[in-house]
């Protein structure tokens, strides 16, 4: 297993002419039923290089990272590796051309420890080299400066590091090129903040790396080169020159408009810029009457979690309140409590006056109580249903959907074809599976389910994730319109402080389950949540 | 009742136990394997025909138990193909393609048998019992366990290869990645087709090695239908086994002792009528289920077949 121990870089290094592209795409042509999903692509990647690849949620981007890591065969085109055309049949002919991937959707396995997810596909047969994969393991995480513990299952990592396990796994082996399709959609902005160091690491040494992003400041952090997709088409490259020369707001006006089109340039300053929050609240008014509150609320924790204790909080009407803290402190615990989706062994939860402690998940509903999960394909959505079903899946058996136990599709359709205009979700037809969609659209149609059929409050679980900056807007748009227009309440868990700041009237923090703290979103305010989010820690 | 715990009660009741769990032990290994890699083969009990038939012909004109043994293997790695061809390489359902080859091959065995041997069962000899010398003087124990036919041995050593490679090796890792995230094995470039293939091919192996192990060693005649439900009982031991080879074990010698059981009890003088005998090994599935189906453990994308790329 000589190959394990090689070091990162693998191949490639100093002596690597950089002026030659070391990946090349040339007319890429991908269609699925009812969509082009690549037309007619061309980039091309150097060593030493990060390049950007952007794009509206279903712009194509994935599906192009798939046919350049053997997952999907394109329609037309051709690609070239060191100025040779190659054939990338199968995920192993990716990998033995040197391109590292790590995908859109974690392919981790969670039972697996870190170690038997490193060593899938390094041998063959009854051989299996632990002590040298150990090795290697520990060189590499050297070499990124991450410390990972090899023995602990994948499932139990914080997402930031189930991430660094991901690239060390697409690194694993020499590889030349990196592809890493929106790997800080998860991440907490410590986590960012890591990836962009190793990113930087990995491109002195010399790897051609394509990164995928929603978040412009990261793109132009890290990135040499941006190119955009739009509706699977290339609309424009920027040179390095360009974007090493440009300043940044330019830059980022001029990479809006290419996405969206000229008339979205004006969305490049939403919350995008770190450090520049411009959708700050104003203080409004707020009814005292609560909508939701808990009290002294406990869950215990499952496996790798770690539950929350004597939880206590209350929703006003028409209020937007945060939850922040870093990922794995007890959110998911907290809102399935809430929706119901998990017994809760000490505390009530009260909705409108009333305990709802133990009523069930549908009489929640019922009472107007919503929840946007922030596992879109393992609970959020039934990917082998169509796109219309996943859209009135929550009230299955009600009228007008269904009457007298027989489902009445035109309704479901007229209805769907509503959601699916109001929203933006761009699918074929309402009929369409909806698995087939593009991650963010996914996403759109989750928001759509539940922002629908008179809400009173909103359970959201990082609802932003994924999309892209216009679709953000619109979401976080409605949001506030909800509460402000509506009186809709909120309850916003997000990793993601500027979107809190963004939106949220309080801000209440979660560390290791337990709320350390309630703050009013005003000036300063993300000083006294940054420092609640580490639980006080010197760190 | 104060003679329960003789040596003759236990004896019998150990040996019963060994001829009856045999092939529960061999089938129940062979989907472990397979369920681990995601397949779940509701076919089990119809390669276990195909073996128990294949495995007496074989051993009846060759005169050969272990040539009849070795048949029996070859038929049910030949019934696994079905499953192989449907299953995996079209990725058509499991339970459906499942059901259809326990069917056929109840529909082929009987007719084949009747076309050949009409209403006559001819009989086999019974196979050589391997006398492991000092081990069978253990008083009581001894005689039951250690003198037993070699293939009795070699399921039991089985036993420990499938938990070595399932636990050790390469081959083992991939297997149970294709039964938790095939799309994870296949981004690792690692054929999900072929490590799912490999892993009912072992399961239809051990299904019919099971099957003619029934007909040649337990029984020594072929009668239709003679599985009698012991390839869902294997299916039952594999789910309850969560993936363990010494689960698997334990698993089919309590049925088997189960099975025995009443046998023993008419040694010692206790009657039990036959009904009550023929319902014991499915009450003892009943109750393991009860008490034990919450710690079943299943590989998360068991049943579901891959094709890369759809979602
Ligand atoms: N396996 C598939 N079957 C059918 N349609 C598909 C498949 N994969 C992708 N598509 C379609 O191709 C289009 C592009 O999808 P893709 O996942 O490449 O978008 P994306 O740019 O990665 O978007 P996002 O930012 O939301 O992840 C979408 O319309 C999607 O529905
Ligand atoms: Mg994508």
């Amino acid at each position: 297993m000589v190959e394990m121990t090689r070091p990162v870089a693998g191949r490639s290094g100093a002596t690597r002419d950089l002026s030659a592209p070391v990946v090349e795409i040339r007319g890429i042509c991908k269609a699925f039923p009812g969509v082009v999903a690549n037309d007619d692509v061309s980039l091309a990647v150097f060593g030493g290089e990060v390049h950007c690849l952007l794009g509206e949620n279903g712009a194509g981007k994935s599906t192009l990272m798939n046919i350049l890591s053997g997952m999907y065969q394109p329609d037309a085109g051709s690609i070239m590796v060191d100025g040779q055309e190659v054939r990338i049949g199968s995920p192993r002919d990716a990998l033995d051309l040197g391109i590292g991937t790590v995908y859109q959707h974690t392919t981790l396995i969670p039972v697996f420890t870190v170690l038997e997810n490193l060593l899938l596909g390094q041998g063959r047969g009854l051989s299996m080299d632990q002590k040298g994969a150990l090795a290697g393991l520990k060189k590499v995480a050297a070499d990124l400066g991450v410390d990972v513990d090899p023995h602990v299952q994948a499932g139990r990592l914080a997402l930031g590091q189930q991430q660094q396990v991901e690239i060390i796994k697409a690194l694993w082996g020499g590889s030349r090129v990196l592809i890493l399709d929106e790997p800080t959609s998860m991440l907490t902005p410590q986590g960012i903040v890591e990836l962009e160091r190793v990113l930087l690491q990995l491109k002195e040494r010399g790897l051609a790396i394509i990164f995928i992003t929603h978040k412009l400041h990261e793109a132009l952090d890290v990135g040499d080169r941006v190119t955009v997709l739009r509706q699977g088409r290339v609309v424009g490259t920027l040179e390095p020159d360009t974007v090493h020369a440009t300043p940044r707001p330019e830059l980022q006006e001029r990479i809006v408009g290419m996405m969206f089109g000229e008339e979205a340039a004006a969305l490049a300053g939403v919350a995008e810029v770190r450090g520049q929050v411009t959708g700050r609240r104003a203080r409004r008014e707020i009814s005292p009457e609560a909508v939701l509150e808990l009290r002294g609320v406990s869950v215990e924790p499952q496996r790798g979690e770690v539950g929350i204790h004597d939880v206590s909080l209350i929703v006003r009407r028409g209020e937007i309140l945060g939850v922040a803290g870093v990922d794995g402190n007890g959110q998911r615990e907290l809102a399935e409590a809430i929706a119901g989706q998990r017994a809760i062994h000490r505390g009530d939860i009260l909705l409108g006056g009333t305990s709802i402690r133990h009523a069930s998940i549908s009489a929640r509903q019922r009472q107007g109580l919503r929840y946007v999960t922030d596992d879109r394909l393992g609970e959020g959505t039934v990917s082998s249903l169509s796109v219309a079903v996943n859209l009135v899946l929550k009230r299955i058996g009600d009228g007008p959907f269904w009457r007298r136990g027989l489902v009445r599709e035109d309704a479901i359709n007229e209805c769907a074809l509503g959601l699916v205009e109001g929203f933006d979700i761009k699918t074929p037809s309402v009929q369409t599976r909806c698995g087939t969609l593009s991650g963010g659209n996914i996403q759109k149609l989750l928001l759509a389910r539940e922002l629908s059929f008179e809400p009173k409050i909103v359970v959201y679980n990082k609802p932003t994730h994924g999309l892209d900056v216009k679709t953000t807007h619109v979401v976080r748009d409605r949001i506030r319109e909800l509460a402000e227009k509506e009186y809709v309440s909120a309850l916003l868990i997000s990793t993601d402080l500027e979107e809190l700041l963004d939106l949220c009237d309080r801000i209440a923090v979660l560390f290791r389950g337990r709320l350390t703290g309630v703050v009013e979103n005003r000036v300063g305010a993300e000083w006294e949540v940054g420092r609640l989010m580490v639980g006080g820690e010197s760190r | 009742m104060s003679n329960l715990l003789t040596s003759t009660f236990l004896a019998a009741l150990i040996s019963g136990g060994i001829l009856a769990g045999m092939p529960l032990l061999l089938a129940g290994l062979g989907e472990m394997v397979s369920e681990r890699a995601g397949v779940l083969n509701i076919g089990l009990e119809g390669m276990m025909l195909m073996g128990g038939y294949a495995g007496f012909v074989v051993a009846l004109y060759s005169h050969s138990h272990w040539l009849g043994l070795f048949g029996g293997l070859l038929a049910g790695l030949v019934a696994s193909t079905v499953m192989v061809i449907f299953c995996v390489r079209l990725g058509l359902d499991q339970i459906v393609v499942g059901i259809a080859l326990l069917v056929t091959a109840e529909g082929i065995t009987s007719v084949l048998q009747r076309a050949q041997f009409g209403t006559t069962y001819p009989r086999l000899d019974s196979m050589a019992a391997l006398k492991i010398p000092v081990l069978s003087g253990i008083p009581a124990l001894g005689e039951s366990l250690f003198n037993q036919p070699l293939v009795v041995y070699v399921g039991l050593a089985l036993v420990a290869v499938a938990h070595w490679v399932l636990r050790s090796t390469s081959m083992g890792l991939h297997l149970r990645a294709a039964g938790e995230k095939p799309q994870a094995l296949d981004a690792a470039g690692v054929s999900v087709t072929a490590t799912r293939s490999v892993a009912l091919l072992v399961t239809g192996s051990l299904g019919g090695l099971g099957g003619a192990y029934m007909s040649i060693v337990g029984a020594g005649i072929f009668v239709p239908f003679m599985t009698h439900g012991a390839g869902f009982i294997g299916i039952v031991i594999a789910m309850l086994s969560r993936g363990r080879a010494v689960w698997v074990l334990i698993g089919a010698f309590l049925f088997g002792m189960s099975v025995s059981l009443s046998t023993a009890l008419q040694l010692v003088g206790v009657n039990v009528p036959q009904d009550v005998v023929n319902m014991l090994p499915f009450v003892a599935v009943l109750v393991a289920l009860v008490i034990f189906a919450r710690e079943a453990y299943l590989p998360a994308a068991l049943g579901s077949p891959y094709v890369r790329g759809s979602r």
